[in-house]
């Protein structure tokens, strides 16, 4: 498979990047020979093999209901590029 | 006075126990090397202030007969685990000057056993890389440097490997007893193997990755790079434990791994995969092979050829399941909350150029692969052909293991460290190939150990690799040092950085 | 399922009739202490950003780790759905770009949710019951919340609902009218509250319904749908729905086509419009989250959770129609909320439970409606109606006192036998002085005495004037058999 500057453009705005019209064909090409290299999976035989969700066979461990962090308004707004009262600030979003 | 510097981690540490030397006076000479190699540029950040004042600390314990297990030792942190206080930017411009206000789990577990900080170390850009170039800080220099048929040193710039570059270069040159470093492909073993040290990717879920900056989460795992086996055992013990804030992290006892280093191989299985015979492997790869085959032959092990058929799929399964999961974990870095934000018309104009410039080329290429991946239509074809291509891989270890192997011997690298921009720069492939026999250890969550073996033709380290099974750290560390004892010294040539 | 809605469920349109289908999903907030993948609390307001703790603001490095109660409030809810527990559930990242989704992704479950399919019954009338599909439950994080009016040129985020679990409740498209939509929320929301799994309240935001309309002609397949984003009342949820199919219908009908498309309801102008922001083609990237393993749980830990789960209101309204022969529309009235319920059994308990039923369902709940209270907070006590009702039962007040009575424990409390006692309210059955006081009207009234005599209905105002002469303490039914045998008729 592989992928025409079309799609370098849609993959480009999903993950929040603006490419350049000039940047836009050397990324293609390196995005094709990335996916040419991973091309011989497709010819891998993988039926009925379950996918790996662990590499270590063990249960999600819980925490219990409580109330133990929080409250550090300070902490979470320290590095913010922009803030006001307590509030992170953005560009105006439109609904 | 004798150099400090030139101490292993467990000598100063005995040195330190024994009051021969002080805790400052030793931070004193770190603190002094690492300012006279700024050409290496192995570290972004260097916090002299913070090292001397934690060894006058530790100089007080050790007075009052206190002193933790690591005490005033002296240490380069990555600059992917966050530090308290301290900017941690994962060589990245989109985090320069991002503070962060808590300490990672691994980093708290160093300073509770009383080690101190020297500084954050350079790596590639979120750890994505093999000749630590993709920082944004600027490449890392090796200390090693090729040497020619007619022993005349080259001064062309060496790469030290990645990502852990800045770890690995800044042990070979002495500018600290250890450091730590994370590995999601090969990024502790590779560039250990780079610059003649010593490095463990321990199994996943051994050591938690709480505050460290994910790469790609099924994969990371934190680890040190240091100077022998022996202090690799000790630092791994510190950083290692259950951590209830990781759900991926496992709990299992820390074992005292120092206490493994010389223990006897005498009996242990080694298998030797037919599969890593890659075609057009060098030939000074294949002789070190054998090379380290016959030390741990001569130690007492037993020699078996075994087969791991999927190996040869782990490396494009890898560039499929890290940059998917790297495209998700680095969403977070959008310039709402932190770090780097360029204003634009819209919000996600802002997104879209705070992205752009903030995240370097490599970067932005296995997110754009990573989304791309995972888009519609190829998911099942893709991601999910990958994860069912890693659970074979596994399997074929899983299969070696039941069979009676307790450890795997491999090369850690196709080829010794290259000069800066020789690689990679027009086709990316190029350069992830240097993972080759690294990453079948991540996919499978395997712990491994790099230690070096030999000098290439041209004068630089050659390491090996020992694959163990999960949670079987100790057998690594004494066929380690069974490895450490048989190979020849590898001298580093006198420094030409200061 | 595709069952049809009766004739009286269509709509006519310019061209003929028309069918509504409704699926709903409804987003529940889980009723926690924290949030479902950190340790900051769920509580609603707060000042801004101060319920946020490192991971829901998504700093470098920090780690969801998995809140052991929203599980189990998520199999809870699913055993109140009587719906199918997955005893391995996989959790998924939703990715997309928003300011107040601090991750750039959502962790939700996507392939293999905790709660599979279960069934809600509805009762529309006390002869109509329609039976809703549930197509899943699945646990999800809120994000947090953007605030645009608070500066002329940007938004302000605050992500104290960042993280807070959700639970999303998917139905299945079988509803036909915003009548029943209606009542399946209710009833939804009647379930999750008996089972003390989310609070149910909609101002605040913890129960909102994403409403999937579309319309066909009758027998034909599924028409193009729109989705209303969160509505935020059970009314609006009709309003919403009959505007929307209202809408379709006459596009339709002018030979138009309906576009799928997210669309949002406002009750003021009573329209719903597009939300074009949210138009963009999405492409959510799922994948399983890599920082959580799958969630497993053991049959015996459903068992255990299932055997702690309170009588539903389903089995509730049941069991009081057999147990205390209420009719079934008055078991449904008293069933709606838990504590109605325990009120009325509480009062119910020894006496005649049908009274009981009356006096809670048409005085207390009455009054309680018309002063805008709820069964928490009623003045008058299970113990105090049961007083009451007991005077009423043994003849010690009539009817008529009792209604006085309740007035007097609503506005100023008291024990109601001692109120009777102190204010004299007793009635009066002692037949020799009812007959004293019929003596004294008929004596004093001889015309109208004759006309009694010619037009028996005239019995009345004697009646009338006897209660008075006593205050209406005289027992009705006495006084009508007295006068009677005085007048002779
Ligand atoms: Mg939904
Ligand atoms: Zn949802």
């Amino acid at each position: 498979m592989s992928v025409d500057l079309a799609t370098v453009r849609r993959i480009a705005h999903l993950a929040r990047i603006s490419v350049s019209e000039a940047e836009a064909p050397y990324l293609q090409s390196e995005i094709n020979a990335i996916l040419s290299f991973v091309e011989e999976l497709s010819a891998v035989d993988v039926e009925g093999v379950e996918p790996m969700t662990s590499v270590l066979p063990m249960r999600m461990k819980k925490r219990a209901d409580e109330i133990t962090d929080g409250f550090i308004p300070e902490k979470v707004l320290a590095n913010a590029p922009a803030r006001e009262d307590g509030f992170f600030v953005v560009p105006k979003v439109i609904e | 006075m004798t150099d400090l510097t030139r101490l292993t981690l467990a000598e100063a540490r005995d040195k330190l126990a024994a009051r021969e030397i002080s805790a400052v006076e030793l931070n004193q000479c770190f603190v002094d090397a690492i300012a006279r190699a700024t050409s290496l540029n192995a570290f972004i950040v260097e916090t002299p202030e913070k090292a001397l004042a934690q060894a006058r600390a530790s100089d007080e314990k050790i007075a009052k007969g206190e002193a933790r297990p690591l005490e005033g030792i002296p240490l380069g942190i990555k600059d992917l685990y966050a530090t308290e206080g301290v900017q941690t930017t994962a060589a990245s411009h989109i985090l320069e000057g991002f503070i962060p206000p808590y300490e990672s789990a691994v980093t708290a577990n160093l300073w509770r056993d009383g080690a101190t900080m020297l500084g954050k170390l350079n790596l590639d850009e979120f750890a994505m890389g093999s000749s630590n170039e993709t920082s944004y800080f600027g490449p890392v220099v090796s200390p090693w440097r090729r040497k020619a048929a007619d022993g005349r040193i080259s001064d062309a710039k060496i790469v030290p490997g990645g990502s852990s570059g800045g770890s690995a270069a800044a042990v070979a040159a002495r500018l600290c007893l250890g450091a730590t470093a994370t590995d999601t492909g090969g990024s502790i073993r590779q560039p250990a193997a780079f610059t003649g040290t010593v490095g463990i990717k321990p199994t996943y879920g051994r050591c938690s990755r709480w505050g460290v900056v994910a790469f790609a989460s099924s994969l990371d795992q934190a680890g040190p790079i240091a100077k022998t086996v022996r202090d690799a055992a000790i630092l791994l013990r510190s950083m290692a434990g259950h951590d209830p804030r990781d759900t991926t992290s496992v709990d299992v006892p820390v074992p005292d791994y120092e206490q493994a280093v010389d223990a006897s191989i005498r009996g242990k299985v080694i298998g030797i995969p037919r599969e890593y015979r890659l075609d057009g492997l060098s030939e000074e790869i294949v002789a070190l092979w054998e090379q380290g085959i016959a030390w741990l032959r001569e130690a007492g092990a037993e020699i078996r050829d075994i087969s791991l058929p999927h190996t040869r799929h782990a490396l494009p399964a890898y560039y499929i399941v890290a940059p998917a999961e790297a495209s998700s974990n680095l969403a977070r870095y959008d310039g709402v909350r932190y770090g780097l934000r360029r204003t634009g018309k819209d919000i996600a104009d802002l997104y879209e150029k705070t992205r752009a410039e903030g995240f370097g080329k490599e970067v932005r290429r296995r997110i754009m692969i990573g989304t791309y991946v995972l888009s519609a239509g190829y998911y099942d074809a893709y991601y999910l052909r990958a994860q069912k291509i890693r659970t074979l891989i596994k399997r074929d270890f899983d299969l070696a293991y039941a069979s009676g192997v307790d450890a795997i011997l491999t090369p850690a690298t196709p080829s010794p460290a290259f000069a800066l921009g020789e690689k990679g720069s027009a086709d990316p492939v190029e350069m992830y190939l240097n993972d080759v026999f690294t990453v079948t250890v991540n996919m499978a969550g395997l712990p491994g150990l790099v230690v070096p073996g030999g000098l290439s033709a041209d004068g630089l380290p050659l390491g090996l690799q020992l694959i163990g099974r999960p949670f079987e750290e100790e057998t690594l560390f004494s066929l380690g040092q069974a490895l450490e004892r048989a190979a020849p010294a590898i001298l580093l040539p006198e420094s030409w950085w200061h | 399922m595709n069952t049809q809605a009766p004739p009286s469920k269509l709509i006519a349109g310019a061209t003929g009739d028309w069918e509504v289908v409704i699926g709903l999903e409804i987003h529940a907030q889980v009723t926690s202490k924290s949030k479902l993948f950190s340790g900051a609390s769920t509580e609603f307001g707060g000042a801004p950003n101060s319920h946020v703790s490192l991971v829901d603001a998504a700093m470098p490095g920090m780690l969801p780790v998995i809140n052991a109660e929203c599980v189990a409030q998520a199999i809870r809810t699913g055993l109140g759905l009587k719906a199918q527990i997955n005893l391995r559930s996989v959790f998924d990242r939703k990715n997309y770009f928003y300011p107040d989704l601090p991750q750039g992704y959502q962790i939700s479950q996507y392939k293999d949710p905790i709660v599979g399919e279960g069934v809600v019954l509805v009762d529309l009338s006390p002869t109509e019951q329609i039976s809703v599909g549930v197509e899943r439950l699945h646990l999800e994080q809120d994000a947090g919340k953007s605030l645009h009016d608070l500066g002329a040129n940007d938004s302000h985020v605050d992500l104290n609902r960042s993280g807070v679990a959700l639970m999303e409740i998917v139905s299945r498209p079988d509803m036909r009218s915003g009548e029943e939509a209606r009542a399946y929320v209710t009833k939804l929301r009647t379930i999750l509250r008996y089972l003390g799994t989310c609070d149910g309240n909609m101002e605040q935001g913890s129960l909102r319904a994403d409403v999937n309309v579309s319309v066909r002609r009758l027998g034909e397949s599924l028409g193009t749908r729109c989705e209303i984003k969160n509505v935020n009342s059970i009314r609006f949820i009709g309003q919403a729905i009959d505007v929307e199919a209202r809408r379709q219908i006459g596009i339709l009908e002018d030979g138009g086509k309906i576009a799928q498309e997210t669309r949002l309801y406002d009750p003021a102008k009573g329209e719903t419009r597009s939300m074009r922001s949210k138009e963009e083609a999405h492409d959510y990237r799922y994948f399983p989250d890599p920082d959580l393993l799958p969630l497993e749980f053991e049959q015996a830990y459903v068992d255990e959770l299932a055997s702690h789960l309170p009588e539903l209101p389903d089995e509730k309204k049941a069991r009081f129609v057999a147990q205390y022969g209420l009719s079934p529309y008055d078991a449904g009235v008293l069933v709606l909320e838990r504590a109605s319920a325990d009120y009325f059994e509480e009062a119910a308990k020894g006496r005649d439970a049908k009274l009981v039923a009356n006096w809670v369902i048409n005085e207390l709940f009455g009054r309680l409606n018309k002063e805008g209270r709820n069964i928490e907070t009623s003045p008058v006590s299970a113990v105090q109606i049961g007083g009451i009702v007991d005077l009423i039962a043994s003849n010690v007040i009539s009817g008529k006192l009792a209604k006085d009575l309740f007035e007097i424990v609503w506005t100023e409390g008291g024990d109601p036998a001692q109120i009777v006692e102190t204010r004299g309210m007793r009635q009066v059955t002692d037949s020799t002085a009812i007959e004293k006081a019929v003596d004294e009207i008929i004596a004093a009234n001889p015309d109208k005495v004759a006309q009694a005599l010619a037009k028996p209905t005239m019995l009345g105002w004697f009646v009338g004037q006897v209660m008075k002469g006593t205050g209406g303490k005289a027992n009705p039914q006495a006084v009508n058999e007295i006068l009677k045998s005085k007048l002779g008729i």
